[in-house]
């Protein structure tokens, strides 16, 4: 068991110290110094409150969104979708809150809100659910196109309702607001991180409980790791598929809730900045584990954070390689990414005792 | 394949690893280092993938790197990866105590009134500055000023080019996003053109009601297509990227088109009239020169023809296209602005009211 846990952390702390090394490598060729770099990335993260509450701000969406992509692939499915489910919640949480009357209490308004993101995100990720059990057609695919379909009807709908000489709707009404966390930390002054981390905490929480506790995240991680075995054992696996991707897209959809009722109280063109597509990358260097994608979160948050820090020294683009040489290490160090690629079991095991084989005298 | 992982093999990867690390580490090296001592310090942190739209955010920069170079100030950019980060990057160059933070693009008006409120000795300066709430149009707080141009009266001067280089009396304007901002370079086109040819045809289009009009030259081209059909022979744009749809329309049809915000000759070549150019640049400079000689105030700067904010270009090799005799009647009307005796509309219902 000991073993295992090491073993596990391997990848990712071999992944860390090789972009480490590229990070330096590349600082070094650019002319500045990597020690001045990592003074700066600190000062800029966890080395002060503002920077720990920016970090805590920016890992809160991908946070969801890692979620979202997780429990899906707990359930053998890729959900690429997270961008499109996390822009429809943003919308459904701002239309909803600036819909409410002003007066409206937080106690009613904030259970609405939050209801109109998660319903909004699962009912994209329940379209694909569906197709996949009636059609047949591949999740990936479908999430795919529908984050296209979604860009496209923000724009056509943003002319609509964006407020004038803005790009941004009407301000969602007081009750349906997340307070900041600066409200009660005063030192986080100025950051944006907001109650809608605690949130994310209980989802979080909740997805644990609901995979390791519970009868339906049974099901669930039956149908990921052996779907013809979950076939056999009784499980309606294309209603399993579907609210699996709902229940993903919702988690995702929440992810909006960051920006809209707890930064701005409105939605913004553009707002999310690719954090779908990152929590791929985020469940994935998880274990597609609550636990880990938390982490996960957390350190894709400080990444994004400190590159703003250190742009001083390196410009944009080498940021941009550095966030992606972490990627590349990642998917490189990860046994589980491959697993799920070969989508045979029987494949699996016949490879890995050729292995056995040839690993013998 | 691969082969299971040894514990001894782990380790040894580890620590191999953990060497390279401490041997980059280890590399003594003075990048370009810390500010000289008593420069003043500026720092600019453009729109989310503004930095090279050869327009706008370029002019920006432009004025910050003469300032690097003619008054010797140390400067930083930042280019944001996300939303947030407009507001973070304003942050964190105001906490690091710089003498000057430049926003550039009216979406980081909201943005910078917060920053400016909290960091009150760190001077702020938005370029397209605009801010209304319930009562109108918000002043900013006494350190920052807002750098604002008149639009308008640039436009006023390439809509009299345009007139006078159209055989069959007619011209076109295509907007970008149709909002205010984008309807004062259509009143003064118009304004214009009304000017030298009171019954000169002028076609008007919009690409459409978001931002994502700024970025459609697919849009642009269909537009621009459609007012070179209908008998225009100039077409003038104020639609960032969507223009570049515009150039191809003029390209393709033999026809003249008008840029904007910075010279865009480049872009069409033999099809390019003029451009009106918005002097980012200028204002930018201006505003660092004004920190350093101690003369900053913060409010409202009004960049125009007379403070050299807005211009057209008449350029060498571009003699061809404006003959001398329309240059001097342009150049009429520009000194005619200057010295007050025209005012040039900044909405198309003070053009044609009704």
């Amino acid at each position: 068991m000991r073993t295992t846990l090491v073993l596990r952390a391997l990848p990712p702390l071999w992944a860390a110290l090789c972009a480490l090394a590229a990070a330096s490598a590349l600082t070094l060729l650019h002319g500045e110094s990597p020690r001045e770099l990592y003074r700066l990335l600190w000062a800029g993260t966890w080395g002060s409150a503002y920077g720990i509450g920016q970090v805590l701000f920016k890992a809160t969406p991908l946070l969801f969104c890692g979620l979202g992509v997780a429990m899906a692939l707990r359930a053998g499915l890729f959900n690429i979708g997270a961008e499109g489910q996390i822009t429809v919640g943003a919308f459904a949480a701002a239309l909803s809150g600036a819909a409410l009357p002003a007066a409206t209490p937080a106690w009613l308004a904030l259970p609405t809100v939050l209801l109109c993101a998660f319903g909004a995100g699962a009912a994209l990720g329940a379209v694909a659910g569906l197709f996949r059990w009636l059609a047949g057609a591949h999740e990936v695919i479908v999430t795919m196109m529908l984050n296209f379909v979604v860009r496209a009807a923000m724009v056509g709908l943003g002319g609509h309702v964006f407020l004038r000489e803005s790009v941004h709707t009407a301000p969602v009404v007081a009750g349906a607001e997340l307070p900041r966390l600066s409200r009660y930390l005063p030192a986080l002054h100025g950051s944006a991180a907001n109650a809608s981390l605690l949130l994310g905490l209980l989802v979080c929480a909740g997805c644990a409980l609901l995979l390791s506790r519970t009868r339906a995240g049974f099901v669930l991680r039956t149908l990921g790791s052996n779907e013809e075995a979950a076939r056999a054992a009784g499980v309606h696996v294309g209603r399993t598929w579907t609210w699996a991707l709902a229940l993903a897209g919702g988690v995702a959809g929440l992810g909006g809730t960051n920006f809209v009722l707890g930064y701005k109280h409105y939605y913004e063109d553009g707002f999310s900045g690719g954090v779908g597509y990152m929590g791929i990358a985020v469940a994935v260097l998880g274990h597609n584990r609550p636990l880990g994608v938390l982490l996960a979160a957390l350190l894709f948050g400080t990444l994004s954070q400190g590159g703003l820090a250190v742009h001083a020294l390196v410009p944009r683009e080498l940021i941009d390689v550095l966030t992606a040489v972490v990627l590349l290490t990642l998917a490189a160090s990860q046994p589980a990414v491959q697993r799920l690629l070969q989508a045979q079991p029987g494949a699996r095991r016949e490879k890995e005792q050729d292995e056995k084989d040839k690993e013998g005298p | 394949m691969a082969r299971p992982a040894t514990p001894a093999r782990c380790i040894a990867i580890t620590l191999a690893l953990v060497a390279l690390n401490a041997g980059l580490l280890a590399v003594r090296w003075h990048g370009r280092g810390a500010p000289a001592e008593g420069a003043l310090r500026v720092g600019l942190v453009f729109d989310v993938g503004g930095r090279g739209d050869k327009s706008f955010n370029d002019a920006a920069y432009a004025g910050v790197a003469r300032a690097q170079a003619e008054l010797g100030i140390y400067a930083e950019f930042i280019e944001p990866g996300e939303g947030s980060d407009r507001e973070s990057g304003i942050r964190l160059l105001a906490a690091r105590g710089f003498d000057l933070v430049i926003g550039v693009g009216f979406i980081f008006s909201d943005d910078m009134i917060g920053v400016a409120r909290d960091y009150p000795q760190v001077r702020f300066a938005c370029v397209d500055y605009a801010k209304f709430d319930e009562h109108g149009f918000v002043l900013p707080p006494p350190n920052m000023v807002a750098l604002k141009f008149r639009e308008e009266e640039g436009s006023y001067l390439v809509g009299a080019v345009a007139a006078l280089r159209s055989p069959a009396r007619t011209v076109g304007f295509v907007g970008g996003m149709d909002i205010p901002l984008i309807r004062k370079f259509e009143a003064g086109y118009r304004a214009g053109v009304r000017r030298v040819c009171p019954d000169c045809r002028v076609l008007v289009a919009y690409a459409g009601t978001s931002s994502d009009a700024f970025k459609n030259p697919a849009r642009g081209k269909e537009l621009a297509l459609a007012q070179y059909a209908a008998g225009a022979d100039v077409v003038f744009h104020a639609a960032g990227s969507t223009g570049l749809g515009v150039f191809e329309a003029a390209r393709e049809r033999g026809r003249l088109a008008i840029g904007v915000d910075a010279d865009q000759w480049d872009e069409a070549p033999g099809h390019l009239l003029t451009s009106m150019t918005k002097q980012v640049d200028v204002s930018v400079l201006e505003t660092i020169r004004a920190v350093r000689e101690g003369r900053f105030q913060g409010g409202l700067r009004v960049f125009g023809l007379r403070e050299g904010g807005v211009d057209y270009v008449y350029d060498e090799p571009r003699r061809g296209m404006i003959p001398a005799d329309v240059r001097a009647q342009v150049e009429a009307l520009r000194a005619e602005i200057i010295a007050g005796r025209v005012r040039v509309p900044s909405t198309p219902a003070e053009v044609d009211p009704g």
